[in-house]
C-alpha cells in the first residue's frame, strides 16, 4: 500500500506518469483502487466537467481537439477522456480518437486518455467518474468526456459531466429523429457541427423547434429569461424550477477550421455559471453521488452473490435444474439470497445499524 | 472487501514515427492485437517522437510498438526511449520495433532497451505471444 500512497502524492504533485497509472488502476479495478479513489475525493471539486456526445462521424474528436486548444489559449489546463467501444468477443479494442488530437501536439498540459468499454454493467460509468476525480485532483481546469451517444451506458457516462453537449451533423433528418429517443433529454447545449455543409440551417431550425417542444416554453432568449415563467405545459414534470429554466441553446461550429468554437466554449461557461447561480449544480452533484453509491452497492452485492453461487458449485447446476423443471429461477434466487438476508438481519439486530 | 474482480487488459500503442507513410503493417498489427484481446491505441501517421512519448505516458500503455520502414530508426527510436525515461515510463514499458531494420542495427536497438525487433516474415502469432509473455508486470 505504500506504493499507492506515493502514487497519490506524486499525482497531487503533478507527475503525469502517476496520473496515468492511477487511471490505469481505476480502469483495471486493480487491488486497492478503491482506497486510491477515496483518497482523491478530498482533493476534487475544482474542475468544470463537460460531456460531448453524438453519433459516430459527427465530429466529436475533432471538436474536442479544437476545444482543448482553445482552452489552452485561454490559459487553462485540460483533461480528456475518450471512450470507444470494445469487442464483446475478444475484449480487444482499437482506440482511435487520439488521432484527431492534432492541435495539441507535444502539449502535456492536455492530458488525453482513451478508455474502452470493458463490458461490465455500469462499470464504465463508474470508471469514468473515478477517472474524472483523478483529473480533478491532479488540478485540471476543464475535463472533457467524449463518447458515442447511443444507449443507456453512454447516457450514464455523460451524466458524470456537469454540462452535456450533443453534437448533431447537419442535413440529417433521420439523426434528429433518433435524438428524440433519449439523447435530446440529456443535452444542455446542442452543437450543429460541420455547419458549413448544406442543410445545416435546416438542422438548426429543426433542433430549435424540438427543444421548444421539449421545454414547451415559447419564450425566446438563450437563458430561459425569468419572464418565461408560467408557460409550462403539464406534460413536462421535470421542470422543478420554473423561473430558472435553462433552454438549451443551439450553436454552430466547424470543428475542422475551429470556427464557432470560441462561441461554443462561452456557451458552456454560461451554462456552468447558470448551474452555480440556480443551485442546479448542487442538485446534480448530489444526484451523481447517489447514482455512484447505488452502482457501487449493486456491483458489490452482485460480487458477493457471485461468490456465494461459486461456493454452491456454480450457476450451471441451477440452470440444469431449472431446465429439467425441477425448480425455477425465482426459487433459486431465493435460495441463494436467503443466507445473506439472515446474516444481514442478524447483524442489524445485534448492533443496531451495521453495514460493511 | 476482496470482491473487486480485477480486469486487466494489455494496452498497446501502435505508433508510426517520422516521414514514413507506410501504415499497412501498423494497421494489420493493430487489428491482430485487437483480436487478441489487447486495447490498441493507434497514433496515426507521421508522428514526432515527442508525440509518441506523450501518448505512451498519458495512455499508460504496457507496450509501445514502433513501426518504421523509412530507415530512420537509429535516430527516432533513441529519441523515444529518451523521452520515456524523462517521464519515468521506460522501465516498465515493453518497446517493440517493427519494419525494415537491417540486421546490423538490430543489436544496437536491443542494447538501447528495445524488447524485440520484428521484421518482414515475423508471424502475427509470434508477436502476440511475445507481448503476452513479456508485457511488464505492474
Amino acid at each position: 500500500m505504500t506504493g499507492d500512497e506515493t502514487l497519490i502524492d506524486e499525482l497531487l504533485a503533478g507527475k503525469h506518469r502517476a496520473l496515468a497509472r492511477v487511471i490505469t488502476k481505476i480502469e483495471n479495478r486493480a487491488p486497492g483502487y478503491r482506497d486510491l479513489v477515496s483518497e482523491l475525493y478530498t482533493h476534487t471539486g475544482g474542475a468544470d466537467v463537460v460531456g460531448i456526445t453524438g453519433s459516430p462521424g459527427a465530429g466529436k474528436s475533432t471538436l474536442v481537439d479544437k476545444m482543448a486548444a482553445t482552452y489552452r489559449e485561454r490559459g487553462e489546463t485540460v483533461g480528456v477522456i475518450a471512450i470507444d467501444p470494445s469487442s464483446p468477443f475478444s475484449g480487444g479494442a482499437v482506440l482511435g480518437d487520439r488521432i484527431r488530437m492534432a492541435s495539441n501536439i507535444g502539449d502535456m498540459e492536455v492530458f488525453f486518455r482513451s478508455m474502452s468499454a470493458r463490458g461490465t454493467l455500469g462499470g464504465l460509468s463508474t470508471a469514468t467518474a473515478d477517472a474524472v476525480k483523478a483529473f480533478d485532483a491532479f488540478g485540471k481546469d476543464k475535463i472533457l468526456i467524449e463518447t458515442v451517444g447511443a444507449g443507456q451506458n453512454e447516457v450514464d457516462i455523460v451524466r458524470t459531466a456537469d454540462t452535456v453537449a450533443v453534437l448533431v451533423p447537419p442535413g440529417s433528418g433521420d439523426d434528429v429523429q433518433m435524438l428524440k429517443a433519449g439523447i435530446l433529454e440529456i443535452g444542455d447545449v446542442f452543437v450543429v457541427n460541420k455547419a458549413d455543409m448544406p442543410g445545416s440551417d435546416r438542422t438548426v431550425a429543426e433542433l430549435r423547434e424540438m427543444i421548444h417542444m421539449r421545454d414547451a416554453s415559447p419564450a425566446a432568449g438563450h437563458h430561459g429569461a425569468d419572464a418565461a415563467a408560467g408557460f409550462e405545459t403539464p406534460d413536462d414534470e421535470d421542470d422543478e424550477n420554473d423561473e430558472n429554466v435553462w433552454e438549451p441553446p443551439v450553436v454552430e461550429t466547424v470543428a475542422k477550421s475551429g470556427e464557432g468554437v470560441d462561441g461554443f466554449l462561452d456557451t458552456l461557461d454560461d451554462h456552468a455559471a447558470w448551474l452555480v447561480e440556480t443551485g442546479e449544480l448542487e442538485t446534480r452533484v448530489k444526484q451523481r453521488y447517489a447514482a455512484e453509491i447505488r452502482t457501487l452497492l449493486r456491483e458489490d452485492t452482485a460480487a458477493l452473490v457471485a461468490e456465494e453461487i461459486d461456493r454452491r458449485g456454480g450457476l450451471d447446476a441451477y440452470v440444469d435444474a431449472v431446465a429439467a423443471k425441477e425448480t425455477d429461477p425465482y426459487t433459486v434466487a431465493d435460495e441463494v439470497i436467503e443466507p445473506l438476508e439472515t446474516c444481514v438481519r442478524r447483524t442489524r439486530s445485534s448492533n443496531g445499524n451495521g453495514d460493511q | 472487501m476482496s470482491t473487486e474482480g480485477e480486469q486487466r487488459n494489455i494496452r498497446c500503442l501502435v505508433a508510426k514515427v517520422g516521414l514514413d507513410g507506410h501504415d499497412r503493417g501498423a494497421h494489420v498489427i493493430a487489428r491482430a492485437f485487437r483480436d487478441a484481446g489487447f486495447e490498441v491505441i493507434y497514433s496515426g501517421l507521421h508522428k514526432a517522437p515527442d508525440e509518441v512519448v506523450q501518448a505512451a505516458v498519458q495512455e499508460d500503455v504496457d507496450v509501445v510498438g514502433i513501426s518504421i520502414l523509412s530507415g530512420a530508426h537509429n535516430t527516432l527510436v533513441p529519441k523515444i526511449i529518451a523521452g520515456l525515461k524523462e517521464y519515468d515510463a521506460f522501465d516498465d514499458t515493453l518497446i517493440l520495433v517493427g519494419g525494415i531494420i537491417p540486421d546490423d542495427d538490430r543489436e544496437e536497438l536491443l542494447e538501447l532497451g528495445v524488447g524485440a525487433v520484428f521484421g518482414p516474415g515475423a508471424s502475427m502469432q509470434e508477436t502476440i505471444d511475445f507481448v503476452r509473455e513479456n508485457a511488464p508486470e505492474r
